[in-house]
């Protein structure tokens, strides 16, 4: 009778946790989290701010980006502990308050730019960060797909997220080379 | 899909960091953690610790001292990527980091923590390894420095030791009019390269070779310095012939077995192309002030 042997593994009999002061979407935010929680986690299911998604968890798919202090960033290869004391933004926090979308949502409606959405969120925060740090925006068609790089999606084939960028540069009054 | 449990240690000087890693007998150091925590989320690592070295203020930043660029551990890539000093002392290292991943993860991920991190295909130790330069580890013995060749074992293996932590790397400055290159072949943007190759020039008397610096990353257990390709290139005429020769002479540097990827022979083929093409590129640039 075959039985599978159970690896040596480090013992932890407790989950250690540990205190966290950050601002989400503008807001200040004080949790006592695990260690080992994911900053997409903690946004989903401590914050319930369930924009953000989750794909992968490794780092490919793109959909759990948030801004940590103006930078685009993956949620799931952070830790809510490292984001203590920074500036969170997520998915929330771009429409206005009224709803009135913002520009690169606005463009993402016009051009068809999603379909099924669960990568949209990703998406929007990947270009926002974008647009807000670079001075000069390549808008040609390697520069554009260039900055979506890190981002998958499954259903629309990209022609129209390109176009979503270059119609949100239009709305934002923001030129660039291309 | 989640990390495993794990103490956290949030370091605030290096000091604390290091007696952090003697008294854990497997921890990992957390410094950007995109190569990290992927392994952590698969769990393929399980350490007892983890050290956070993030808010280490002595580990923040760059410096260039002398004919040497400093990058310290905390210097995230894309800080280095768009540093101008930076860029007028090594353009190689901008072109390098251009192929580290995307913009997303280089906003967060480190140069040095991809460099200790060592993935055989990883593009930065090709770097370090083409340009000469150098790993300065911290132990509870001191300071040492570990010279590019000295310091990659095997796919994410290092000399570091299990007390060690990488605090910075030195990559010496290029001198000007040396002809430079990356180029890598990966099947998306941003993945890690089947095949990808670093190139230094630098012309001498009668418009020879005088040096030749060759690196490849993603053809083996680890990267590697093209010596072969380098002995075709130093003392030659920079032309086609001489180029096609050194790219040759690079292809039995791939140990890299099938793998679904790729076959060995297909990783032979295009690492003696991008070869053949970043010394055309590293001529075309030799001898010219450093602009992108």
């Amino acid at each position: 009778m075959s039985r599978r042997i159970a690896p040596v593994l480090a013992e932890r009999s407790d989950d250690p946790r540990r205190a966290i002061n950050l601002t989400v979407n503008g807001e200040a935010v004080t949790r006592d989290v695990s260690t080992r929680l994911l900053l997409s986690d903690f946004l989903r299911h401590d914050l319930r701010l369930t924009g953000t998604h989750v794909g992968c968890e490794h780092g490919v798919c793109g959909c759990c980006t948030v801004l940590i202090d103006g930078h685009s960033a993956r949620s799931c290869l952070t830790l809510a502990v490292q984001a203590d004391g920074s500036a969170i933004r997520t998915i929330e926090s771009v429409a206005a308050d009224d709803g009135t979308l913002h520009p690169v949502q606005r463009a993402f409606k016009e051009c068809h730019a999603l379909q099924c959405g669960f990568c949209t969120p990703g998406f929007v925060m990947s270009i926002v960060s974008h647009f807000e740090e670079a001075g000069t925006l390549d808008l040609s068609e390697d520069g554009v797909r260039e900055m979506l790089s890190g981002n998958l999606c499954r259903c629309t084939g990209y022609q129209n997220i390109v176009a979503a960028v270059r119609r949100a540069a239009e709305l934002m009054g923001r030129g660039g080379k291309g | 899909m989640k990390p495993p449990l794990f103490d956290y240690v949030r370091a605030e000087t290096v000091d604390e960091a290091v007696a952090a890693r003697a008294a854990h007998e497997y921890s990992a150091v957390l410094a950007g953690g995109q190569s990290l925590l992927p392994t952590l989320n698969f769990r393929l690592a399980r350490p007892d610790a983890l050290i956070d070295i993030g808010r280490i203020k002595a580990l923040q930043g760059t410096a260039i001292d002398g004919d040497e660029i400093v990058i310290r551990a905390m210097a995230r890539q894309r800080e280095v990527e768009y540093d101008e000093a930076i860029f007028a002392a090594n353009p190689l290292i901008r072109e390098t980091l251009g192929n580290v991943a995307h913009a997303v993860i280089r906003n967060r991920g480190t140069v040095v923590g991809s460099i200790a991190h060592a993935d055989a295909s990883a593009e930065l130790p090709a770097l370090l390894l083409a340009t000469g330069g150098a790993v300065i580890a911290r132990g509870p013995k001191g300071e040492r420095r570990i010279e590019a060749n000295a310091f990659f074992k095997f796919h994410m293996t290092t000399s570091l030791a299990a007390d060690e932590i990488a605090v910075a790397v030195c990559i010496p400055r290029l001198p000007p009019g040396t002809g430079y290159a990356f180029l890598e072949f990966a099947r998306r943007h941003g993945d890690y390269a089947l095949a990808g190759v670093c190139a230094l020039l630098t012309m001498g008397a009668g418009g020879r070779v005088a040096s030749a610096r060759l690196a490849a990353c993603g053809i083996g257990s680890r990267a590697v310095r093209l010596v072969a390709a380098e002995a075709a290139l130093n003392g030659q005429k920079p032309d086609a012939a001489s180029f096609a020769a050194a790219a040759k002479a690079a292809r039995d540097a791939v140990t890299a077995s099938d793998d679904r990827q790729a076959s060995i022979a297909f990783r032979k083929h295009l690492l003696e192309h991008i070869v053949g093409r970043a010394l055309g590129m590293a001529h075309g640039r030799a001898g010219k002030p450093f602009a992108s």
